[in-house]
């Protein structure tokens, strides 16, 4: 029942205090993919095991670039020459992998015992439906129904440990032969086309896998463009700092998904004031996280892309979290980084919510800045 | 042709069908019950009756007899005394929020049935919104605000139904023109199909067991059987079984038999041991006040007859909390009967059935009917 997809108009930005550069024309931009957002979105790549995705990427960015290779930990890295002279070698990175589950065990009754891979919030797991493993086998995690328990337990959360998945096995050894130890286990929610919006699983952060297709699609571009589609993020951004190390880029630009929590409070007197990102406002640009100040020179560069394209941009709320940035930022003898995300909403759950607008303008932004991409930025 | 029960279910749990708005649901039902019976009636509150006459078993097709209300003559020399009348109910409204308020971007809801608040966050609904006249369907997600948002004292459990959002994806200036409070907000997460001949989907309580009403009333075309059939989709029982003692009131039953769900085990119901039973165990025949003790004991007769494995649930309370309990009382006291189908993770969007206890309910409802003499009500004594 999804509702007709509306190709969203670039808002205008709010006027802003101008540091500029002449004003330029917005470049044209990649078109957004849905099919491909969707594919990607409904693939399983739980940490570690990033197969499905991998394979999607390799399959959409063939055509477009001009090396692929996977390396020693799963990462795929495909490089897009200059149209000339290169005026640089940036890399772009985007992690496949998404939150999800792992099997631990087999009760004696068939439940599958679980464990969780990356930060999943125990709140969200009950009553959800989960895929498998590469077979895709359906499971369910349930619930003790309400009217066996106390009023005081109908409201406690559900410890991960006492959860399990439900596969329709009704003895420990059926369970085993399904489904081994080790299986990764993502959300079964079906990606669906919104008025203006997607919902799906993993937005985070398949919208920035997405994004990084368009690009290689899109160019060539100043720049020697490195464009990496990394393992590991969500446990540790273990993939992008091997990455880093390969390429040994002048600047990296890490696309991602951010939260925008951006909900209301609950008491209507007080303001939310810690909201991270906004949905609606247009990419978000990283200045600082905690584990990252992101470059100056990169996040001036993005700012300054933005205003001379009449883009609209928000920065980041500082705080907590980060992004491959901050692995690739350490690699070598350093690397100048930024990050670049869609905001979205409830990300790390079964359903994520992003504004197709926002996603439009955050592949118009990236696209701007690395078309018009100079030595001078690292200057 | 027999009715593909998965396919059927897999129908029955797509539509939403929310406490006093089962339309959807009933009219899914009048086109699979339809062939089956004599006649279909809608009553005042929605409640759908298909009504099946008494019939010998020589195999008269249903259309071939009277239509609606007629009892029909045998054509014999003198028309035999009408026949008695047996109520099957089984309810058709599911669980469902509604729309309180908007506020920004968002909806804030309240419960329509018993809510399991546990499995709110992370949900995918659907909003039926009708301020711009017609209703429009919008895909939406359930999400509970981050605990800086929320009351200091709501910081630490499962979050409240008052402080979830729903979220269409759609800015506040638009939401305002398509949504406004009253409008239903239903589960949307399609059936999932488990090893073993295992359903998970929402809504199965209590579609399960209008399927398993599916299955009786075919099984009763083979069959002959001396009572009237009255099978009746209920409204609103998850708000209070609202509708089910209306809806006796004016079938007038001599004995009635409530079909729904009961509590399936697993791996983390352990220590409701006691209350719960396997998937696959086949129905549950309850026991205690709310039913018959006469009942129960025909029920367990044609069970054996027919070799179908069944459990016996006690209910020690005089409120079965199913549409049983208003059957009982209608009018002047009703024998009542209730059967059910283990189901795992009730009340949230993951509800798990085995479907052939579905079928295995539904053979043994054809079983107990076809077996039911005319006199039945004379040997159900008490002492």
């Amino acid at each position: 029942m999804a509702a007709k997809t509306r190709r969203p108009a670039a808002p205008r930005p709010a006027p802003r205090p101008a540091r500029r550069a002449p004003r330029q024309r917005a470049a044209p931009a990649p078109k957004l993919d849905l099919d491909l957002l969707g594919a990607l979105s409904n693939a399983v790549a739980v940490s570690g095991d990033e197969g499905p995705v991998r394979r999607l990427v390799l399959d959409a960015i063939r055509p477009h670039a001009d090396e692929v290779r996977v390396d020693a930990l799963g990462n795929v890295l495909a490089v897009k020459r200059a149209a000339g002279k290169p005026v640089a070698r940036v890399l772009v990175a985007a992690h496949m992998d998404e939150v999800g589950l792992m099997v631990v065990d087999h009760d004696a009754d068939g439940g599958l015992r679980f464990e969780v891979v990356g930060s999943v919030a125990e709140r969200v797991l009950v009553g959800k439906p989960v895929l498998l493993g590469a077979r895709r086998l359906p499971g369910v995690i349930g619930a003790v129904p309400i009217h066996l328990l106390t009023a005081e337990r109908r409201t406690a959360l559900v410890k991960t440990g006492q959860m399990r998945i439900d596969i329709g096995a009704s003895t420990q050894e059926a369970a085993r032969r399904q489904v081994p130890v080790g299986e990764r286990a993502g959300f079964a929610t079906e990606f669906a086309v919104l008025a203006g919006a997607v919902r799906g699983k993993a937005l985070d952060n398949r919208l920035g896998c997405a994004n990084l297709v368009a690009l290689l699609r899109a160019g060539p571009y100043p720049v020697e463009l490195h464009a990496a589609f990394t393992v590991q993020e969500e446990v540790g951004l273990r993939g992008a700092g091997v990455v880093a190390h390969a390429v040994a880029p002048d600047a990296a630009i890490a696309l991602d998904c951010t939260p925008a929590a951006d909900l209301p409070h609950s008491q209507p007197e007080r303001e939310n004031v810690l909201y991270n990102a906004r949905l609606g406002q247009g990419p978000v640009i990283y200045v600082a996280d905690s584990r990252t100040i992101h470059d100056r020179r990169l996040v001036d560069a993005l700012r300054r892309a933005a205003e001379a394209a009449g883009l609209p941009y928000q920065l980041r709320q500082p705080g907590a979290g980060s992004t491959d940035a901050a692995a690739i930022q350490q690699t070598g003898a350093g690397v100048p980084v930024v990050s670049l995300s869609v905001p979205g909403r409830y990300l790390h759950t079964p359903a994520s919510l992003a504004r197709l607008a926002d996603w439009e303008n955050t592949l118009r932004l990236a696209y701007t800045v690395l078309k018009t991409f100079t030595a001078r930025i690292l200057k | 042709m027999l009715v593909d029960v998965l396919e059927h279910l897999k129908a029955l749990c797509s539509l939403p069908g929310l406490p006093g708005y089962e339309a959807p649901v009933a009219d899914l039902l009048r086109a699979a019950w339809g062939p089956l019976v004599h006649a279909i009636h809608v009553d005042r509150l929605g409640s759908l009756w298909a009504i099946r006459h008494a019939a010998s078993a020589d195999g008269l097709a249903p259309a071939s007899r009277a239509p609606n209300g007629q009892r029909r003559a045998r054509g014999r020399a003198a028309a035999p005394p009408p026949a008695p009348r047996i109520m099957l109910a089984a309810h058709m409204d599911a669980i469902g929020l509604i729309v309180t308020r908007l506020e920004g971007d968002f909806l804030r809801v309240t419960s329509l049935g018993g809510i399991d608040v546990r499995a709110l966050p992370g949900q995918i609904v659907t909003v039926y919104g009708t301020a711009a006249g017609e209703r429009q369907a919008l895909p939406a997600v359930v999400a509970a605000p981050p605990a800086h948002l929320l009351p200091r004292h709501q910081r630490e459990g499962a979050t409240p139904v008052a402080e979830v959002v729903v979220d269409t994806g759609l800015p506040a200036e638009r939401l305002r023109e398509i949504v406004r409070p009253g409008d239903l907000v239903a589960f949307a997460q399609p059936p999932h199909e488990l090893l073993n001949g295992c359903l998970a989907a929402r809504s199965l309580d209590n579609r399960a067991s209008l399927a398993a009403l599916t299955v009786c009333l075919e099984a009763l075309q083979e069959r002959g059987h001396a009572w009237e059939v009255v099978a009746v989709a209920t409204v609103q029982e998850e708000i209070g079984m609202r509708g089910a003692r209306p809806a006796a009131f004016a079938v007038e039953p001599a004995l009635a038999v409530a079909v729904d769900v009961t509590f399936g085990s697993d791996s983390t119901t352990r220590e409701f041991a006691h209350l719960t039973r396997k998937l696959e165990s086949g129905p549950a025949l309850a026991l205690g006040p709310n039913m018959h003790p006469g009942l129960h004991a025909a029920f367990k007769a044609a069970a054996e007859r027919a070799e179908i494995p069944y459990t016996v649930e006690p209910i020690w309370s005089g409120n079965s909390s199913t549409d049983a309990f208003g059957l009982q009382v209608a009018r002047a006291g009703v024998p009542t009967m209730l059967v059910s189908i283990p189901l795992r993770n009730m009340h949230t969007p993951v509800e798990v059935v085995a479907l052939k206890d579905i079928s295995r309910t539904g053979r043994l409802l054809a079983e107990f009917i076809a077996g039911l003499p005319a006199d039945f009500l004379a040997t159900l004594g008490w002492d």
